[in-house]
């Protein structure tokens, strides 16, 4: 495999894997809380947490990579305190996961408030009675109820991380080793003569990344639905 | 003089009615009886302290669960219920013995196995503890919620309708283990229902609800001895009376004795001496002014008229005095005029058939 893909082409594919399995491992935990929120919770304004969440969904993604260049690049307020801590992220890899994880949030805030609005909060009553504080109804009863869905939002974010090319490139441009996820170096071999081989190679792998994080979930899914008909 | 076990005050307005109620309850079983939408759910969920904010006071004992009055309303999870819930509400991620086990791990109690194998052996659950919810028949689950409710060690148990969702075999099979918590425990029991047979069986003391207002409240005998109170329509109405088996005979029958009127019953698998709670449905009464002779029936009952009631169809509830208590017999208006009956009048009842609720009459001498 390492003879068939090329050192860019493997770089890339490396790369990729990293921004998004940072991408959906750090925003998964905020995903949960922003879905139980807009699930569970009234508080005013919630309307327009709504409306902020699913934006990048709505927006074409280079106005949402351009939003980030203005607010994290090098001369935006974020960006200048970013790097005032050494965490600079414009034209880093750290910054093209976060383009992944904004433009994957809406999908998985979407999937996972389903399945958390799908738990029955009667059960949550029922814990409530047993001596559960709130903290602790939501950690035995909902969390682990709402896991099915959890895990579908997390693989959607995930595939969409591994996707995500219009914000990513505007964000932090494309750079081989630096920020040239699969999509922009398949883009990349696409713009010189003589590149298709590479790019179909990419193309081949991109499916199959996609396959098994597919297949991954379904297995997992069907386990944890299994557990819950009780073998 | 200790306070009641259980005081209830509450105010709320709900869609279409207004709540208003106030109870207090001495300890053993409380009915909170009632037609559908009387509001006996909203009183059950305002003392588990579920649901919107009414605004009154609950007290369990000398401890206050709500007082809107101080602002104070404990969260649920501080109030230390039992709560048995007519849909069961197990865990469905969880065996039963994760369930059963889950108001312990969750307020990190010591593990206290004599007492998890007491209540898993009184409810016969022992075989289903590795199931999943989703492998219990309905009966079992309502064993189960029975069992997870008794080890949240609760200072009060509360139970909405443990039974509506069963059938009548499976009712059989979980209202024994109702009476022994009534007879077994020390902590009082709120128990909300619309069936009469339930009150009958379990009822210490019977809080009758209508649109959200208390209409009647005493025991089971003097509510259900009430011609004018029937919430499940007069087919349903029956009077309670007490009991105590004498002797088993040899055919089969068992006598008791009803304030000195001796019933013969089918055999009931009980001792000389124990006391029971009979309940004769108001349909399976039949009046006679004279002492019937030559009749197939065995137990009648010497008695005066006290009331008679009349409804708005062709029937009339008469409720009569006898040795053995208030019993109800439900006639047409004719047969009333035919045989002159008023209050006053003494007659004599033929009881068709008699139910037997077993154990312990609980009753205000606890």
């Amino acid at each position: 495999m390492s003879d068939w893909l090329g050192p860019d082409e493997w770089q890339a594919v490396a790369l990729s894997l990293k921004v998004a399995g940072w991408a959906t491992l750090l925003s998964l935990p905020l995903a949960i809380f922003v879905s139980h929120a807009l699930a569970r919770w009234q508080f005013p304004g919630k309307q327009v947490v709504n409306g902020l969440v699913h934006l990048p969904l709505i927006l074409p993604p280079v106005v949402t990579g351009y939003l980030l260049l203005l607010v994290f690049g090098m001369k935006g307020p974020g960006g200048r305190l970013l790097d005032a801590l050494g965490l600079g992220i414009a034209f880093q890899w750290t910054g093209a996961a976060l383009a992944a994880a904004i433009m994957g949030f809406p999908l998985m805030v979407r999937a996972i408030r389903l399945s958390i609005e799908a738990v029955d909060q009667r059960l949550e009553d029922a814990a409530a009675t047993l001596g559960a504080p709130r903290p602790l109804v939501f950690a035995t009863v909902t969390l682990p109820l709402a896991l099915p869905g959890i895990l579908t939002g997390a693989v959607l974010g995930f595939a969409k991380a591994m996707g995500e090319f219009g914000a990513t490139i505007t964000f932090v441009s494309n750079i081989p080793g630096q920020t040239q996820t699969l999509p922009s170096a398949i883009y990349s071999f696409l713009q010189v003569p003589g590149g298709e081989t590479a790019a179909v190679r990419l193309v081949i792998v991109s499916i199959i990344i996609a396959m098994a994080a597919l297949i991954l979930s379904e297995v997992f899914a069907r386990r944890l639905s299994n557990g819950m008909e009780g073998a | 003089m200790t306070p009641p076990a259980l005081s209830v005050h509450l105010h709320q307005a709900l869609s279409g009615f207004t709540l208003d109620v106030d109870f207090d309850a001495p300890a053993g079983l409380t009915v909170l009886f009632g037609a559908s939408g009387s509001g006996k759910t909203s009183v059950i969920d305002a003392v588990a302290g579920l649901g919107r904010a009414a605004t009154g006071r609950v007290a369990l004992g000398d401890r206050v669960l709500m007082d809107s009055a101080q602002g104070l309303y404990l969260p649920p999870h501080k109030r230390r219920l039992g709560y048995i819930f007519q849909d069961a509400r197990l865990f469905p991620h969880m065996s039963v013995e994760r369930n059963l086990d889950y108001a312990r791990r969750i307020t990190r109690a010591p593990s206290d196995r004599p007492a998890f194998d007491r209540v898993v052996e009184m409810l016969g659950i022992g075989p289903l503890l590795a199931r999943r919810p989703s492998r219990l028949s309905g009966g079992e689950k309502q064993r189960v919620a029975i069992g997870r409710a008794l080890l949240a060690r609760p200072r009060l148990i509360l139970a909405d309708e443990p039974l509506a969702a069963l059938d009548d075999a499976r009712k059989a099979e979980i209202l024994p283990y109702f009476e022994r918590l009534r007879d077994e425990s020390d902590v009082p029991i709120l128990y909300v229902t619309h069936a009469a047979t339930e009150v009958a069986r379990l009822a210490t003391t019977v809080v009758a609800l209508d649109a959200g207002r208390v209409i009647r409240q005493g025991t089971a005998a003097e509510v259900l001895g009430d011609p004018s109170f029937t919430p499940g329509g007069d087919r349903a109405m029956g009077a309670v009376i007490e009991a105590v088996v004498k002797t088993h005979h040899d055919d089969g029958l068992t006598e008791l004795d009803a304030g000195g009127v001796p019933l013969l019953l089918p055999h009931i698998d009980q001792s000389p001496g124990d006391r029971l709670r009979l309940r004769i449905a108001a349909q399976d009464v039949i009046l006679s002014k004279t002492r019937p002779e030559g009749m197939s029936a065995l137990n009648i009952l010497p008695g005066t008229i006290a009331d008679i009631h009349y409804g708005n169809g062709p029937r009339a509830v008469v409720s009569l005095d006898s040795p053995a208590g208030r019993v109800l017999a439900r006639l047409t208006k004719r047969s009333v005029h035919a045989l002159d009956l008023r209050a006053g009048v003494k007659v004599f009842a033929v009881v068709k058939s008699v139910a037997v609720a077993p154990g312990d009459v609980g009753g205000p001498a606890r």
